[in-house]
């Protein structure tokens, strides 16, 4: 598990709207990479193309490749269907499904495509994916009840857990805790932490301080103003990014110096 | 609030507005019109139909009010069950369809169609049925009773008009097609972003997503979209009285020319001649026809209410 991902020379559109332009990075396997940048710069608009999301949005589309340990995720007959169970994603707002059950939120990626798993197998994983999310001693007694009882960020770990219940070799959140409070949100962190060891892990946060403790590299993306594509500024260790970093909108903006 | 500090400085007592109270008057008075009309509507219908539950009860050779409404109302629930089974599942099809399937202009083109198909009156799709579709149909029906007659649904010699329940059911799907589409449509689309892209980033293919988001958070849309078909289906007059010959028949066989009528097209058919006891007996019928759409409504509502997902939750 776990795969490295390059990005080379990626442009993304949304129609003929040019909105991040001339992407490339090379994201290491079993790490965290921090997105980071003022809003409207396109963080989620690039970490959507590692999963093809943003070919939900009619119109978009993307020039360039990116690669899953060699793959071209863009190349001919790739299917995106199968690239998602490859590269799980979780969103800004918590969304576990609302008609189902703890343990059926956690099996809904695995039973899809037709796929069948024994009663004791899927036993077994739900046990062993919400302990990976930090959650199992939390909702062992229940897991008959429908996921949207839980609290936000249990509802948020319980959509980690349903993420990585199909193993997918990488993992990408889009501000996952930025709908939760302090005491989640920790809990989260700690959680990034120990999936990193499986995982290639991407995340996007707007909390600088969280891409000092969790990630161990960082990119800064920033943009010209309106209208202009967004572009990767920096791309560095985040030890590096954070203390002395080689471009000055970079440090401006990881200082606070900036809108 | 308590009422000492409004007492005391008499200046901050609410000062009627004008127009709040007068809207406050015409929403009262719409609110309780329509009661009031309902009420009126049953008091006619009740007092119009005593006469037909007396002793000397003749009409069409039937000897009480039960024997003569048993079957039409018979027929009118075994029409609108048939129209029911018939386009629901096309109804939410072509709504899946605008929805999530089709390009943007295409989806639009549809849905303008179906509006227009709402907006036929339905002497016209009588009309179609009676003159069009039942000729249509007609060999179809032979054929089903001539290889298919053991199923009981096809026995006996079939029509030879094709002027069938069958017939009469595909009239009522049409009819009812448009409103159960374009209530589908609305439900569908404001299925929450969020629970799409869920399904769509685990792996999920467009009709897994369709599975897994759209029809749980659709499902109770859905029913209601239904049951207003469905009361359309049970009122429908015009179309089934010309498809439709009556006769006072319990069957459920969908091919023969011997049908149940329902009780809207009987009333509209007889009353004409009607006189004395069958004018009440008519009427009689009618306030059959409104308990029936009550009862239909009001399952629907327990069915809605039962599960505890649709009874208004996100
Ligand atoms: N669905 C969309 N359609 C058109 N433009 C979009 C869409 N989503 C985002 N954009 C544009 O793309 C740019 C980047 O947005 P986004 O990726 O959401 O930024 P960030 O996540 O960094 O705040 C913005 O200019 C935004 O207006
Ligand atoms: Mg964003």
């Amino acid at each position: 598990m776990s795969k490295r991902i390059e990005a080379k020379d990626l442009n993304v559109y949304y129609g003929d709207f040019l909105a991040v332009e001339g992407v490339t990075m090379n994201i290491e396997p079993r790490s965290v990479t921090a997105l980071i940048g003022p809003s409207g710069c396109g963080k989620s608009t690039f970490i959507r193309t590692l999963n093809r999301m943003h070919e939900v949005i009619p119109g978009a589309h993307v020039k360039g490749q990116v690669l899953l340990d060699g793959d071209n995720l863009y190349g001919d007959g790739v299917d995106p269907v199968l690239v998602r169970r490859q590269v799980g994603m979780v969103f800004q707002r918590p969304n576990p499904f609302p008609t189902m059950s703890i343990r059926d939120n956690v099996l809904a990626g695995v039973k899809l495509n037709n796929r069948r798993i024994a009663k004791s197998d899927a036993e077994a994983l739900v046990e062993k994916s919400l302990r990976g999310a930090n959650l199992w001693n939390e909702v062992k007694d229940r897991l008959e009840l429908p996921g949207s009882g839980l609290s936000g960020g249990q509802q948020q770990r319980l959509c980690i857990a349903r993420a990585i219940a199909v193993s997918p070799e990488v993992l990408l959140m889009d501000e996952p805790c930025s709908a939760l409070d302090p005491i989640s949100t920790l809990a989260i962190e700690d959680l990034i932490g120990e999936l990193k060891q499986e995982y290639t892990i991407v995340i996007v946060t707007h909390n600088m301080q969280q891409a000092s403790r969790v990630s161990d590299s960082t990119a800064f993306f920033n943009i010209a103003g309106t209208g202009k594509p967004g572009k990767l500024i920096e791309y560095d260790e985040t030890t590096k990014m954070f203390s002395n970093p080689n471009e000055k909108s970079t440090e401006d903006y990881v200082s606070g110096r900036f809108g | 609030m308590s009422s000492a500090p409004a007492a005391a400085s008499p200046k901050l007592r609410a000062k009627g507005r004008p127009a709040d109270i007068i809207f406050q008057g015409i929403s009262t008075f719409a609110g309780i019109s329509i009661l009031v009309m309902l009420g009126l509507v049953a008091i006619f219908l009740v007092v119009q139909s005593i006469p037909a539950f007396g002793p000397d009860f003749d009409v069409k050779g039937t000897s009480n009010f039960l024997e003569y409404v048993g079957p039409l109302a018979f027929g009118t629930v075994w029409a609108s069950f048939l129209a029911m089974i018939m386009a629901v599942p096309v109804a939410i099809g072509i709504a899946l369809f605008i929805t999530h399937f089709a390009p943007r202009k295409l989806a639009s083109t549809i849905g303008f169609v179906i509006d227009l198909l709402a907006a036929v009156p339905s002497v016209v799709f009588g009309l179609w049925g009676a003159n069009v579709l039942a000729g249509f149909m007609k060999p179809a029906y032979a054929w089903l009773s001539d290889n298919l007659g053991f199923i009981p649904l096809f026995a006996g010699t079939a029509s030879g008009t094709g002027r069938t329940i069958l017939t009469a059911s595909i009239v009522l799907a049409v009819m009812v097609l448009p409103i159960i589409t374009a209530l589908s449509r609305e439900v569908f689309l404001q299925t929450p972003r969020l629970h799409e892209e869920a399904s769509l980033a685990l792996g999920a293919t467009r009709w897994e997503m369709i599975k897994m988001a759209v029809l749980p958070f659709g499902a109770s849309g859905i029913v209601s979209a239904s049951i207003l078909g469905l009361g359309r289906a049970l009122g429908e007059t015009m179309a089934i009285a010309m498809v439709l010959s009556p006769s006072l028949v319990v069957s459920f066989i969908l091919t023969s020319g011997t049908n149940p009528s329902t009780i809207a097209s009987n009333i509209a058919l007889s009353f004409p001649e009607a006189h004395g006891n069958e004018v009440s007996a008519l009427i009689a019928t009618g306030l059959v026809l409104f308990i029936i759409t009550i009862l239909v409504n009001g399952l629907a509502r327990w069915l809605l209410g039962r599960n505890p997902r649709t009874g208004g939750a996100k």
